[in-house]
This record gives C-alpha cells, structure tokens and sequence, in this order.
C-alpha cells in the first residue's frame, strides 16, 4: 500500500516536472507572431492589411483546432518597404518583447536584412511576401522559411510559357533592386534555356510612375515580348501606359509577377490573354473558395497568393510548435520540415533544407471580359506545374546547407 | 543617326516624353509657386490635393456620370473649394507664426487625406480611361505619340500661362503682387486683402487638382500618386526659386526635358538626377535660378 502510494506519488511528480519542463519550453507561455509588412506603400494591396487578417484567421482556427495549453498572440507593423525600419522593428520585437517569428517581409530587401537578425536570435522567419532567389540561395540560413513563390518559380512559369508559345525575342523592364534584378536574371536564364533570345533592359528607380521613357526603349529594341521584371503599382502603371504608347499589341507584355490585385485594379480589358504565374487562385477548388468566401467576407477583395501563403505559414508554424511543445527556432524548424504540408494552399508542399517550400504553382492566363461570368472571376488555370518542377532542383542550389 | 550612341530618333522621342513629364512639374510647381510667394505658406499639401483632383474626376465619371471635360472644370472647383476651406479655418491662424507650422499643418493634413483615400480605394488604384476623342495616336516618324499626352502639353502649358499673365500683366494681379508686398497699404486703398489671399489660395489648390484630373488617364489613380511626384515638385520649386512664377513653369518644363535625357544614357540615375541639381543650385545661387536674393 505504502509502496503504491510512493509510486504514485513519483509518478505524479514526474508528470507534473514534465509537463512543466514542455511549458517551459515555450517562453512566457505564449508564442508570439510578428506580422513585418507594408501597410501604406506599393505592396500594401498584394500584403498589408490582408496579411494580418490572414494571420488572425490562422490563429483563430489552430485555436480551434489544437486547444492549444499556451497563448497566442500577434502584433503587426509597417516596414514601408525599407530594409532598416524591418531590421530595428525585427531586433525589437525579439530582444524586448519576446517574438518568436517574423513574418509576410514582403520586399526582398527587407527579408534579407530580417532573417540575419533572425539568425542571430534564434527565431523564425517566415516569408510569404518576398520573391528573390537569393532567400534560399547565397543568403541561406536554418531559421528562415521561403514559402509561397520565388523569381525562379515565376520565370519557370511565365517565361518558359511565353517563350515556348514563339515569344522568342525579350526585352526587360526592371525594378531598380535586389528583387528586380533576380527576376530579370532568373527570367533571362529561362528564356536562353528554351532558344530565345534577351536583346537588352533597362532599370527604372522604385517605385516609378511614369515609364514612357522606358516603354520607347523597350519599344526602340524591336523585341516580341516585354519581360516586366516588376511588380505592384509599378507593373500595372507600366502595363497602363504600353497601351498608350501603342507599344501593345505589336509588342507582347509578359508580367512576371502579377497578383489578382493587379489585374483587379487594372481591369480585364487591360490585362487579358496575359499570362502569369501563381501559388494560388481563389477559384481553384471547393477548398480554396471556402478559405477565400472567408478572407472575402472581411476584407471585401480575394485574397492573393500572399495572403493565402501567410495563413498556410502561420498554421504550419503553429502546429509545429504545438508538436514539439517548443518555441526554440531549431526544434520548430525541425518539425516544420519534417511535416508535409497539406491545406488550401500547399498543395504537395513541403519544406526543403534550403528552406525553400516547395509547391505546386499554376500558370494562368487573364480572361477576357466576355468570359469572365462573376467577380473576380479572373483566370484561367492553363497548367498546374507540380511542385518538384515548378522551383529550383536542389542540385542548382547555391545555399551551403545542401549537402552535395 | 546616332547622338553619343544613342539613335537620334530615340533621342527625340526621350525628348519629347520628357516635356510631357516637364508640362505636370510646370503646372504642379506654379501653384506652389503662387502659394508661396502671396502667403508665405510652404503648401505639403499639394501632391494630396493633385491625387484628390484625379480621384474626384474618377468618382464623378463613375458615381455620377460626369465626363472628362467637364471634370477639367468640376474637380478643380470642388478642390479649390477645399482648399478655401482649409485657408479659412486653419492656415489663416498661422500666417504671423514661422514657416514652420504651416509646412507643419499641411503635411499633416496631406497624411490623413491619403490616409482615407487609402483606406477607402486600396493602394492599386483606379482606371481611368482616355476620353474618346483624344484616343489613339499620331505616328511622329521618331516616335508614337499619344494624342492624349500632347493635349497634357497644350492644356498644362495654356493654363500657365494664362495664370503667369494674369498674376503678372493684369490689374487683379498687380493687386495680388502689392498685398504681398505691404498688405497694410493695400488694405488701405480699400482692397479686401484676406479675400484675396484666399481666393489665391484656391486658385493654387485648383491648380493642383487641374493637374490631378490631367494625370488621371495616364497613371493609375492613386492614393499615393501625389507623393510620388510631389517631392520632385518641391525640388523644382527651390531650383526656379521659391515664388517666382515665371521660374517655376521655365523650370518645370526643363527639369522634365533632363529628366528625359538621363533615363536614356543612365536610368538608374533618373530618380536623384533633379536632386543632384538642387545641391548645385543651392550652392550657386542660394536663391534659386530666377529667384530674387
């Protein structure tokens, strides 16, 4: 009796130093999720405010789903789309006010300077906004996720699209930073690679409004196709003012990354016949039009690819955390990557150890006014391209964590 | 032909783009200009105002059925009127005060302005289309030009000039110059000189949406249209010197024209080129290049 008593009691004990040791493990309790965006600039309609929607919504169904023994909670924050008011903010929230991941970044520059601070703090970062390649190449790291797209991934859609359709003559239009440059780089690869030819580009300051000047470049080179190696205001004041100069339709305009933003504020009439590629489409499934109906339902726009990427980054985060019962950047990383990922969003997904989430992506092509029955009834899905293909192969790698 | 390696008719056409650019800097900067120089108040709000003219032209064309044409002269008004308001009940108080506080004030109101077109249209921003009869293009032998864009360089050239005479060769104007110049006396001969102040005001607010409802169809209309453009704008003013009518539309039109040229032969310079030369100038002739000293 005394011996049973004893072992009870040691069990007990035991227990109770456990489950204290996991709670431990999660600081404070409470994991908490930093949302670093661009809330009044170029990219506040493709992130913004949509964003953070999209990560309250993530928060609120893993609370639902995992009852979860600790707290969540979010705060959100303007980068503006500048790479030292997202490293101050980073470096704040996770010296003073116990953050445990960074993440959306839209703007390759930012990312850049957000996932070294997340590195040296141990904590993670998780990008569903930026799209340069360099995030999963030179720049490398173990705590960094790269979730929704990349330039590769947009110019291994679009591009081989365009080219392979005779567009075999290319010149670029590109945002003057380290994200235009990436995309008219991985663009120009693609477009060699299946026999077409780069007859030159020219690099606007970001933002810019007026391209003219640009456009009489493009249009003086004599190339089928315009690469626009841009993205927001940018692409579509570009794509406003090729009509205008009647650069379109003698010359075709290929936007390398278009939202449903983009086409939505530019207009079918504007964008038809062009071809983009995507990580999502609200329209695709029943599982896609449920979330979106949701998103909708607050924000009174669809959501982009970037906003259904941060919800799918912020739940897959979340239930990695609760797996582990930890909120120490490498356990969490660990499971993150070990766990394929299997929503709405990331169809086929999983995280390799470059960190790039790999994907199905699908090329779209804008419908015409005529075909288009409902709002933001916008593409056509043209090709679903699975996820081994749509991104980078490992062996082309840059980043020191693959083991050749 | 070739111009330091670049196709004469390249050139030409780089040139004339930048007149179009030139025409908004001209009439963005003259109502500056105006502004400054009668009420000593450094307008930030300008570039809202200019956004504001673009967006009232898109709301009445899509709310309430109004054309372009007639949005030339609706928006302008509607602003103007905005801007009377604004003199009336707030920077009136501050003329006796330092420059300070009403660059102040107009900027704070140029952040709650865009802050609530922002929150009401989204960051995208709107199409607006070409009315039809200036649709379409001429082909110029060098370039493709948009007849659109050369009614931009008529209307906006037409409209500073008309402004330059008034202010400068009529009896209204010569008013407008003497109550800047001592009000008291002014006053005295039995002019209404604070009417006229505000009247000034709204006449250079109007400016900006004028401007505004130009742009409409040529970039997307957008809450952040005007600062992109109005900082640029306020680099123009300090090169024509801060005030002077005549300077502000002559510098307009060339900073356009360089403008043009560096987005040839170096692109990546063309952001910062009209900054490089305001650090000229200012070392030169602090005043700027028509300014008075």
């Amino acid at each position: 009796m005394h011996m049973k008593k004893l072992t009870t009691l040691a069990c007990a004990a035991a227990f109770a130093m456990l489950s204290g040791a996991a709670s431990a493990q999660i600081s404070g309790n409470t994991v908490k999720i930093g949302v670093l965006t661009d809330m009044s600039g170029t990219y506040s309609d493709l992130a913004g405010a949509g964003a953070v929607l999209a990560t309250q919504m993530a928060i609120e169904d893993f609370i639902a789903e995992a009852k979860p023994a600790f707290k969540v909670e979010m705060v959100s924050a303007d980068h503006q789309n500048k790479a030292d008011i997202a490293s101050n903010k980073a470096r704040e929230w996770f010296e003073r006010e116990g953050v445990d991941t960074a993440t959306e970044l839209v703007t390759t520059s930012t990312a850049l300077a957000v996932m070294k601070i997340a590195k040296e703090m141990n904590r993670v970062a998780l990008m569903s906004g930026p799209a340069s390649t360099p995030i999963t190449n030179e720049q490398c790291n173990d705590v960094t996720v790269h979730y929704t797209y990349d330039t590769y991934a947009l110019a291994n859609g679009t591009a081989k699209a365009v080219t392979q359709q005779g567009g075999n003559t290319w010149f670029f239009l590109t945002a003057d930073y380290a994200f235009g440059q990436a995309l008219e780089k991985d663009s120009s690869a693609v477009v060699t690679a299946n026999g077409g030819k780069v007859l030159g580009s020219v690099r606007h300051p970001f933002p810019a409004s007026d391209f003219s000047s640009f456009l009489l470049q493009a249009q003086a080179s004599g190339a089928k196709i315009i690469g626009l190696a841009n993205a927001g205001a940018d692409t579509t004041n570009a794509i406003k003012q090729a009509a205008e100069f009647g650069v379109t339709p003698k010359q075709a305009l290929a936007g390398l990354l278009m939202f449903i933003s983009d086409v939505h504020s530019l207009g079918l009439q504007a964008t038809q016949g062009m071809y983009l590629t995507t990580g999502f489409y609200w329209d695709l499934d029943d599982q896609t039009r449920a979330w979106s109906k949701r998103f909708f339902d607050k924000q009174k726009r669809m959501p982009t690819m970037v906003q259904a990427g941060q919800y799918s980054s912020v739940l897959h985060y979340l239930r990695a955390v609760q797996a582990t019962g930890s909120d120490e950047a490498g356990k969490v990383m660990a499971q993150m990557k070990a766990t394929p990922i299997k929503d709405f969003f990331g169809k086929n997904g999983r995280i390799r150890e470059d960190g790039r989430m790999v994907h199905d992506m699908y090329l779209a092509q804008v419908k015409s006014p005529a075909e288009s029955k409902y709002p933001w009834d916008y593409y056509h899905i043209r090709q679903t391209i699975p996820a081994e293909e749509a991104f980078q192969p490992l062996a082309q790698s840059r980043c020191p964590l693959v083991k050749k | 032909m070739e111009i330091f390696g670049v196709p004469s008719a390249l050139l030409g056409s780089q040139l004339l783009v930048g007149l179009i650019n030139g025409s908004f800097y001209a009439i963005l900067s003259l109502g500056l200009a105006i502004i400054f120089g009668l009420l000593n108040i450094i307008n930030f709000t300008h570039g809202a105002q200019y956004m504001m003219g673009a967006f009232v032209a898109w709301i009445a064309l899509n709310k309430l059925g109004i054309n372009y044409w007639v949005a030339l002269l609706f928006a302008p008004i509607v602003i103007g009127a905005l801007g009377v308001l604004i003199e009336r009940t707030m920077l009136r108080k501050l003329y006796k005060l330092d420059h300070l506080y009403g660059l102040l004030l107009t900027f704070g109101l140029a952040l709650i302005f865009e802050g609530i077109f922002r929150d009401q249209y989204g960051i995208s921003g709107q199409s607006y289309p070409v009315p039809e009869l200036l649709q379409g293009g001429v082909n110029l032998g060098f370039m493709f030009l948009p007849i659109y864009r050369g009614w931009v360089v008529v209307a906006a050239l037409t409209v500073c000039f008309a402004t330059w005479f008034v202010i400068e060769k009529t009896k209204l104007g010569a008013y407008l110059r003497a109550g800047t110049e001592n009000p008291q006396m002014v006053q005295a001969l039995g002019i209404n000189v604070p009417l006229l102040i505000t009247f000034t005001y709204g006449f250079g607010v109007a400016l900006a949406a004028f401007a505004g409802v130009l742009a409409a169809p040529v970039y997307q209309v957008s809450p952040l249209m005007g600062s992109n453009l109005i900082i640029v704008v306020f680099a123009v003013v300090v090169i024509g010197g801060m005030g002077s009518i005549m300077g502000s539309i002559l510098t307009g039109l060339g900073l356009g024209l360089i403008e043009g040229l560096t987005r040839v032969f170096y692109p990546e310079g063309s952001a910062v080129v009209v900054f490089v030369i305001m650090v000229v100038v200012l070392l030169v002739r602090p005043a700027g290049l028509f300014g008075k000293a």
